[in-house]
């Protein structure tokens, strides 16, 4: 059996002592999982190690840590991986970020995560009595709510939301993920109100940075930043709410300047977010923004020449193209896990046995896919 | 001093079923668990729910299955209960907000399964069970006024008083390793099954028999515990699950001969015969030599058309690459039959209610029993939510009429210092991981899906041993944090005592029924057995057996054949 070496971040509450580091050998298979080897360490060496588990198999959410600095289930990510990613081939094993840590591995879900959860009025809101039977709603709305469905609330996306580290009052991804499995449900009557209220909260859909560490964490596919995206371009593109944070106002501002000039036109940016250069607010927020303003000047994030002096892409027309190709639609296309990114691959043999002899695919199951005509991609992300 | 109308032990579906039942009938409800709600074991149950919707089904037909499926050992007053209310139950929850699969008339869909006559199991892809989990959580925190949830409290034993009656529970809580009696009128255990008395099992680590082994000690009865279900469809190393939706959407099983087997065993259902008899044809193919040299046979999803599988069976499409690398949409994967339920368990009416007064089971930990001696797949989440609910209706009528019990606070200290012992315990003893290790292999190796006497008098042996050595096992933590060392300790004594109940029930069953097959009595033997083995404690240490019958409405015994 191969050897590993975890180094194990360990803290335990009861004597006052800082957090310290760990090693421990174990051995087993390079395609068992972390979690195999802690558990190992844990069963021969130490009982004291504390890290929730109980699946094994990356469906119960327990076992969130950070390996190599990245979050992740412990469950899900083979040994041989994570020492091939290891710096000095000690693989490192500690704590989820953005959550207190309660002993060795294990954080505090119930302050952050769940409190999180709560904000967004996790729970079905239908308007009136319900039906006899079903409630009778389209196919795909189903499969596609079954995304943020798939959350397993491990929390692998709250340690490493780089928003929230900044703003500890960010609902967060998980949180505004499940938000979407309710503004998506069309059997929920509070689409509106629930949509305002996360535009409305300086905290809210709004405060999310696009960095993209949340969709590189979740182990299920869940992709809590398209969620928050989706939010967005329901809320500002369908009902178009306006937000008192500028939120949604920025976000119009930005596609609309890039539309025009192809790249970033700073000058116009600011303005425009505060309902353009004549508006009564525009001035005092302008002002109010100057601080930032010069730090990105001093940082060089932006030039006097850059932002000022008007500047197009070269090529501006592709841009503009892209713009007019996403305008023709009638829908939106939204990324699902569960519908697209993965269509059938006609050349190859298995697939065109979808034939009769096929006994179990018995009473309605035999779908075909994709909701919309066209296969899905990539929808804009403004 | 916690005191409710309900105390519910458990937060899987079964629990959070009984507690939201509990509260709509106006009772002062606790649900405790000792990992959070949505960690629970439900999560695992993957393919679907069963129930007759469909216009074109009826209940009768769903009965019929399931009295089947169980080798007529099921009790089928239960099983009519269970399969009339799963059309509404199923409803209920689709108004609570579960993302049911739907058909092209955005309607609810349905996808076949094992041993059932027609395509009658809703699903969510294939995380059914985590889908009705995380909407009954949702439910759980919308009434979070009605509802008090302790979550990550372990409890140590069941509370009675003089007269027999059980009045709550004593708990630890993890995060701090504080002891607390939680009095209550009525108690309702919900706290899943016991797989990991083998190794490997499809269960989670939390399945410690917990629930069986507090009841037990209290004196109820535990029924059918030899009837221990083996899924046909587990990874090799790890026990990890491979729903039978798989099957259910058209996957084959072929031996390494590349033949499909289970034409031989069950001409007309094939893959989809009841797991009894698909997991011993495996099990036979491979003791014969028909199997892949890993001990294994393959299942084949190739067969269901590629995009079907990225929906629809996307869990497992995740497990084949992480766990096996398997891409199964291109491949086989080989799989092999693996410990995945328990059918027995403590013994209710069909409201849930044990012969101790105040205390009720509801879900795997129970035997009501509609399973009998083989659970039907997708029969299980249903078993969990009808029986939840009826306890949790029934608990709450009862307390009303009585006043809240007084539960002495001696017990708080003699159970305070009966974990101090542990945690002082000398070390020098054996590792609790080293005897959990060595009784999951040998009840995987001895009370398995083929028994005989010899084998199982070994077994009762060890596990007797076993016993004894873990009352000096020693744990490495001292502290009051997350102590999961003690709490290991402490699942290891249920762990014990279930797996000496299913040995003993295994021993008794002197024929082959549902998941027992004894090959020294390789027939079903109605004259004699077809009856109801309880075991108790009867007020000593000793566990002594009895028996009940099978309760018959309507259908008669016949020859079981798929």
């Amino acid at each position: 059996m191969p050897e590993y070496t975890l180094k194990i971040r360990r803290y335990t509450p009861e004597t006052g002592e800082a957090a310290y580091w760990e090693d421990f050998t174990v051995d087993l298979d390079g395609h068992r999982s972390v979690l195999d080897g802690i558990l190992q360490a844990k069963d021969r060496f130490d009982g004291s190690i504390g890290i929730r588990c109980s699946c094994r198999a990356a469906i119960c959410g327990s076992c969130g840590v950070r390996i190599n600095g990245r979050p992740g289930l412990a469950c899900h990510m083979h040994l041989e991986e994570a020492a091939k990613r290891a710096g000095d081939g000690k693989i490192i094993v500690e704590p989820m970020g953005n959550m207190p840590v309660l002993k060795d591995l294990i954080v505090d879900m119930d302050a952050v995560h769940w409190k999180k959860m709560r904000r967004v009025t996790p729970w079905l809101l239908p308007d009136g009595e319900p039906p006899e039977r079903e409630y009778v709603v389209p196919k795909e709305s189903m499969v596609d709510i079954t995304q943020t469905m798939a959350c397993i609330q491990c929390g692998a996306c709250v340690s490493d939301c780089l928003s929230m580290e900044v703003d500890p009052e960010f609902i967060g991804p998980a949180a505004l993920a499940k938000a979407y499995r309710f503004v998506g449900d069309p059997r929920d009557g509070q689409q509106f109100e629930r949509l305002k209220d996360l535009s409305e909260d300086p905290h809210g859909i709004y405060d999310c940075t696009h960095c993209f560490n949340c969709i590189e964490a979740c182990p299920k596919g869940v992709a809590p930043m398209s969620q928050i995206m989706r939010l967005r371009r329901i809320s500002g593109g369908d009902h178009h709410i306006e937000d008192r944070n500028n939120g949604y106002r920025h976000e119009k501002a930005f596609v609309k300047n890039i539309e025009k000039n192809g790249i970033l036109m700073e000058a116009d940016l600011l303005p425009d977010s505060y309902g353009g250069k004549f508006h009564p607010r525009a001035v005092p927020e302008l002002v109010g923004s100057l601080p930032v303003v010069l730090t990105a000047l001093r940082r060089g994030k932006v030039t006097l020449k850059k932002a000022l002096i008007p500047h197009k892409l070269e090529g501006q027309k592709s841009v503009k193209k892209i713009f007019d190709t996403v305008h023709d639609r009638d829908e939106r296309y939204e990324l699902n896990l569960y519908i697209s990114g993965t269509d059938e691959e006609p050349e190859h043999g298995s697939e065109r046995t979808d034939s009769g002899e096929d006994g179990a695919a018995a009473g309605t199951t035999t779908a075909q896919g994709s909701p919309s005509s066209s296969p899905p991609e990539r929808s804009p992300n403004s | 001093m916690p005191a409710h109308d309900v105390l519910i032990i458990g937060a899987g579906l079964a629990g959070q079923r009984a507690a939201l039942a509990a509260a709509g009938e106006g009772a002062t409800v606790a649900i405790m668990s000792k990992v959070h709600p949505v960690r629970s074991h439900s999560n695992a149950a993957a393919g679907g729910i069963n129930a007759a919707l469909n216009p074109d089904d009826s209940w009768e037909s769903h009965a019929y299955d399931t009295v089947k499926g169980s080798d007529y050992l099921g009790d089928q007053d239960a099983i009519e209960i269970m399969c009339r209310e799963a059309p509404d139950e199923v409803l209920q929850l689709e108004h609570w907000g579960v993302t049911f699969h739907r058909n092209d008339e955005g309607l609810l869909g349905t996808r076949a399964f094992g041993g059932a006559s027609a395509a009658r199991t809703y699903y969510v892809a294939d995380i059914t069970g985590q889908a009705l989990l995380h909407v009954l959580y949702e439910q759980l925190m919308k009434f979070h006024e009605q509802i008090d949830r302790y979550e990550e409290w372990f409890v140590t034993s069941l509370l009675t008083d003089d007269a027999g009656n059980c009045t709550g529970a004593l708990a630890r809580n993890i995060r701090d390793g504080s002891i607390e009696v939680f009095n209550a009128k009525n108690t309702i255990l919900a706290s899943g099954g016991a797989g990991q008395c083998f190794k490997p099992t499809t269960n989670a680590l939390i399945c410690t028999g917990d629930g069986i082994a507090q009841a037990y000690r209290i004196g109820a009865p535990l029924m059918d515990m030899e009837m221990i279900q083996y899924h046909p469809t587990t990874l090799a190393g790890n026990g990890i699950l491979i729903t039978e939706g798989a099957r259910g959407e058209g996957a084959h099983l072929y031996n390494a001969k590349g033949e499909r087997f289970m034409e031989k065993y069950a001409p007309n259902k094939l893959e989809l015969a009841s797991r009894d008899v698909v997991s011993r044809a495996e099990q036979t193919e491979i003791n014969e030599g028909r199997g892949f040299p890993d001990g294994t046979v393959a299942l084949d999803i190739t067969k269901v058309p590629r995009k079907r599988t990225l929906e629809a069976l996307r869990e497992i499409v995740n497990i084949g690459r992480d766990f096996a690398g398997v891409d199964i949409t291109r491949e086989p994967i080989h799989i092999k039959p693996g410990c995945h339920y328990i059918m027995g368990g403590v013994k209710t009416d069909v409201d849930g209610a044990t012969p101790i007064p105040g205390l009720y089971a509801a879900g795997e930990v129970a035997c009501v029993s509609v399973h009998g001696g083989n659970r039907l797949g997708a029969n299980s989440l249903l078993d969990t939510l009808i029986f939840g609910k009826r306890s949790g209706v029934h608990a709450a009528h009862r307390a009303r009429t009585m006043a809240m019990p007084n539960a002495s606070h001696s017990r708080v200290d003699d159970e305070r210092a009966s974990i101090d012992a542990i945690i002082r315990r000398e070390s020098g003893g054996r590792r609790i991981s080293e005897i959990k290790d060595e009784l999951g292999e040998m009840m995987n190796d001895k009370v398995a899906v083929f028994r005989d006497q010899a084998g199982l008098t070994e077994a009762l042996d060890i596990v007797r041993r076993l016993k004894e050595e873990a009352t000096g096992a020693a744990v490495d933590d001292r502290g009051t944090v997350f102590n999961q060392d003690v709490l290991g300790a402490i699942e290891l004594g249920y762990m014990l005592d279930v797996a000496e109940t299913i040995v003993m029930g295994a021993l008794e069953r002197k024929e082959s029924r549902g998941a027992q097959f004894r090959l020294d009595f390789p027939k079903r033997n109605d004259e004699e057995w077809l009856k109801h083995i309880n075991i108790a404690r009867n007020g000593g240490d000793e566990p002594s057996i009895s028996y009940s019958p099978v309760t018959m409405t309507q259908w008669e015994p016949q020859e079981r054949t798929y």
